[in-house]
């Protein structure tokens, strides 16, 4: 097989024939994209790999199994997500009209639960009766101790334990949902190591458990099924926007941590040659300072969590822990797929630093009355820069990809609204105290007022 | 034929198991663990090997994690190893490699082999790496004389049973119990059936690691397998030799325990 093939073949393994396209056209090399994907898993676990490609891929063609989950999707997630126009909040870009794909209005609050649906019902269809996962922001988390509730499923949850200090909100509602949350204090205690705890506790119960990966990393089949499960984000906002605007976005963006909610809005326009396709992953305080998560800005190809990617790693291959105020971004790793799609040009990935998301986040709250996750202020930030670079009439899709109440605490902190000082404080934007919002940008009707 | 199938085949003379040692470079420090794998050549090891401490490792239990987080912390750099795997083979020793892969990838496959075999090295396994995905390693193995030695595990098919061993050099690695390294108050029953399944579709000696911590599960490995694999037990006694002023007494107490354990097949 020519990379050539190999290419197409990631472009083109659409819908419900994905699974097949690519366990039959990549043989020898099962989930590759390109130089990227792979299963570098230990051998205990690949008889359960071959397993759920093989349920997912039956599945997949299965209309009662594809009915059942629109049905889902119809009833219990709330889908389709409206598309909003924001043109209070695109006036601070440079005339771009600018709409969000409203995942944050889906039930649990986030996209997660496009993927953690099919996955649960996956899950019952091979028989297996509990479900682990790893989470960082908490929203995976609660998506699928959600769908074990409904299904009748045991749930055990892997979190970082800095994560659950900081998603605190989120740790109580797996617990009200009946989920067991385990804290991970190994390594930097953030997502990263929540994974690798969910692949020990994989290894060793993989008989009867199903690890329901949060996102479009690990081994084979993962990243391509997540894909496929996110693909009706994407789908939905072409077929609304076309009705809004009768043609294509110019510029699609969202946040990228591992890249399942990107993956998912890109896929649908990824053999659409005009529209750019572009990934904000977590800057943190800046690439240059070392604490951020921009593997395309400074990490290397390697190999994490299954899967060979690009990794932040030092000259040893140690991984290096990242950061980020988004919970759901700090991860030195990202899926495979994007590795390919950056490398050959495809995809764009820049990265936003704290501070910018934080002022997305404020502007958005403040122009529109959104409180978005802090992951998907990285996704309005960077639109925010590319259609002040672009111009006026630019037509930017972008991926609201979770709700913001997670992150209300951390927002609260950032913006020195809590305790004391939070009765003398008037808000983000206000100059007295705290990072705020671009001055420089600040909507006519006044952010400060 | 390599060292690895030297051991082999004196063990098979001698009626008896090969006691295969693990313990990770770079714990408690870089010379002390030197001096631990050289202890563990004079106390009966027949094979050593050295585990190259990774901030991942998915598939060990705590007490290798925190080996290897101490190792990490005390500024282990992974060309460190090779003056481990020199001093197990200046003993006398044989050593193998344990490693996960993106070090190795980072390292270069390719001179990573060099370097292991320019050291005296024999092998490298890897936990994370499947033959599906190791075509580079076997070459490079190959160009320098290396055993790529890969896992089995009792989840595996029969076909892959015979792919992964066709894969294989010097040993097959046997995971006896599915799950994470650490030791365990009985070996798994699954381990003896796993060993003969993999007869079925090898000639290669296969040893049996995950679970064995005494000197009796040693001999009831030995019963059935070619070489008993001994990690988590050998590094709690190093650190508790450390922090009680013992030194290596444990370790090697330990170890001849153990090399009791694989004769009394």
């Amino acid at each position: 097989m020519t990379q050539q093939d190999t290419e197409q073949n990631a472009g083109q393994d659409t819908g419900q024939n994905a699974g097949q396209d690519t366990g039959q056209q990549h043989a020898e090399h099962p989930g590759r994209f390109g130089d990227f994907g792979g299963r570098f898993v230990p051998e205990a676990l690949i008889a359960a790999l071959d397993e759920l490609d093989a349920a997912r891929t039956s599945a997949m063609t299965d209309p009662e199994f594809t009915a059942e989950l629109a049905r889902l999707h119809r009833d219990y997630t709330g889908r389709p997500t409206p598309l909003t126009e924001v043109p209070r909040f695109a006036a601070h870009a440079g005339g771009a009209r600018i709409f969000l794909k409203r995942e944050d209005l889906t039930h649990t609050g986030s996209h997660k639960i496009n993927n953690v649906l099919g996955q649960a019902l996956l899950t019952v269809r091979m028989g297996k009766k509990r479900v682990i996962a790893e989470t960082g922001a908490g929203q995976h988390g609660v998506a699928t101790a959600t769908a074990a509730a409904l299904m009748g499923l045991e749930c055990t949850v892997y979190m970082g334990e800095k994560d659950t200090r900081r998603q605190a909100l989120n740790v109580a509602r797996m617990r009200l949902l009946g989920a067991e949350v385990i804290p991970v204090r190994h390594g930097s205690s953030t997502l990263k190591d929540a994974i690798n705890e969910a692949l020990r506790d994989w290894v060793t119960n993989v008989e009867d458990t199903h690890y329901l990966l949060g996102t479009v990393t690990g081994p084979h089949p993962f990243p391509t099924m997540v894909r496929d499960f996110h693909r009706i984000i994407g789908d939905e906002a072409h077929d609304q926007l076309q009705a809004v605007t009768g043609g294509l976005p110019d510029i699609v963006c969202a946040c990228v941590g591992g890249g399942s909610n990107a993956m998912g809005i890109f896929q649908r326009f990824r053999d659409e040659p005009s529209v750019r396709l572009v990934g904000f992953e977590a800057g943190g305080e800046g690439v240059d300072t070392g604490k951020h998560a921009a593997r395309f800005s400074s990490g290397e190809p390697g190999v994490l969590h299954g899967a060979a990617t690009y990794v932040l790693q030092d000259e040893d291959g140690q991984t290096l822990e990242s950061h980020s105020v988004s919970a759901g971004l700090d991860y030195p790793s990202v899926g495979p797929e994007h590795s390919h799609l950056r490398d050959t040009g495809r995809a764009e990935y820049h990265p936003i630093n704290d501070d910018e998301a934080m002022d997305a986040f404020a502007l958005l709250c403040r122009t529109e009355g959104i409180l978005p996750a802090i992951e998907s202020a990285h996704a309005l930030a960077g639109a925010l820069q590319l259609g002040r670079d672009a111009g006026p009439d630019t037509v930017i899709l972008v991926n609201l990809s979770g709700r913001g109440d997670k992150d209300v605490e951390t927002a609260a902190q950032w913006f020195g609204l809590t305790g004391e000082d939070a009765v003398q404080a008037e808000a983000p934007g206000d100059d007295a105290d705290g990072p705020t919002p671009d001055q420089a940008h600040a909507p006519s009707e006044g952010i400060e007022s | 034929m390599t060292a690895l199938d030297t051991v082999f085949s004196t063990c098979r003379e001698e009626e008896r198991a090969a006691l295969v040692t693990y313990l990770p470079a770079g714990f408690p420090d870089v010379a002390a663990s030197r001096e631990a794998m050289v202890a563990l050549v004079e106390s009966g090891a027949d094979i050593v090997e050295v585990g190259v401490p990774y901030t991942d490792p998915l598939m060990d239990g705590p007490v290798i994690q925190d080996a290897a987080d101490r190792a990490l912390a005390q500024g282990f750099r992974v060309r460190d190893l090779l003056g481990n795997v020199e001093a197990i083979s200046s003993a006398g020793g044989v050593a193998v490699v344990m490693s996960y892969w993106n070090p190795i990838l980072r390292y270069g496959p390719e001179a990573f082999a060099r370097d292991l075999a320019a050291a005296g090295g024999s092998g490298l396994i890897t936990p994370d790496l499947i033959p599906d995905e190791a075509a580079d390693w076997r070459a490079a193995a190959q160009t320098h004389g290396l055993a790529p030695i890969f896992l089995v595990a009792p989840s595996s098919t029969d076909e892959r049973l015979a792919l992964t061993t066709a894969a294989c050099r010097g040993f097959v690695y046997a995971a006896s119990t599915m799950g994470v390294t650490g030791t365990r108050t009985s070996v798994g029953s699954g381990a003896a059936e796993l060993v003969s399944r993999t007869r079925a579709v090898t000639d290669l000696p296969i040893s049996v690691g995950l679970g064995v911590s005494t000197r009796e599960q040693a001999a009831e490995v030995a019963s059935f397998a070619d070489g008993v694999i001994v990690g988590s037990a050998l590094v709690r006694a190093l650190g508790e030799g450390a922090a009680s002023g013992a030194g290596l007494a444990p370790l090697r107490a330990l170890t001849a325990e153990l090399a009791e354990g694989v004769r009394r097949r």
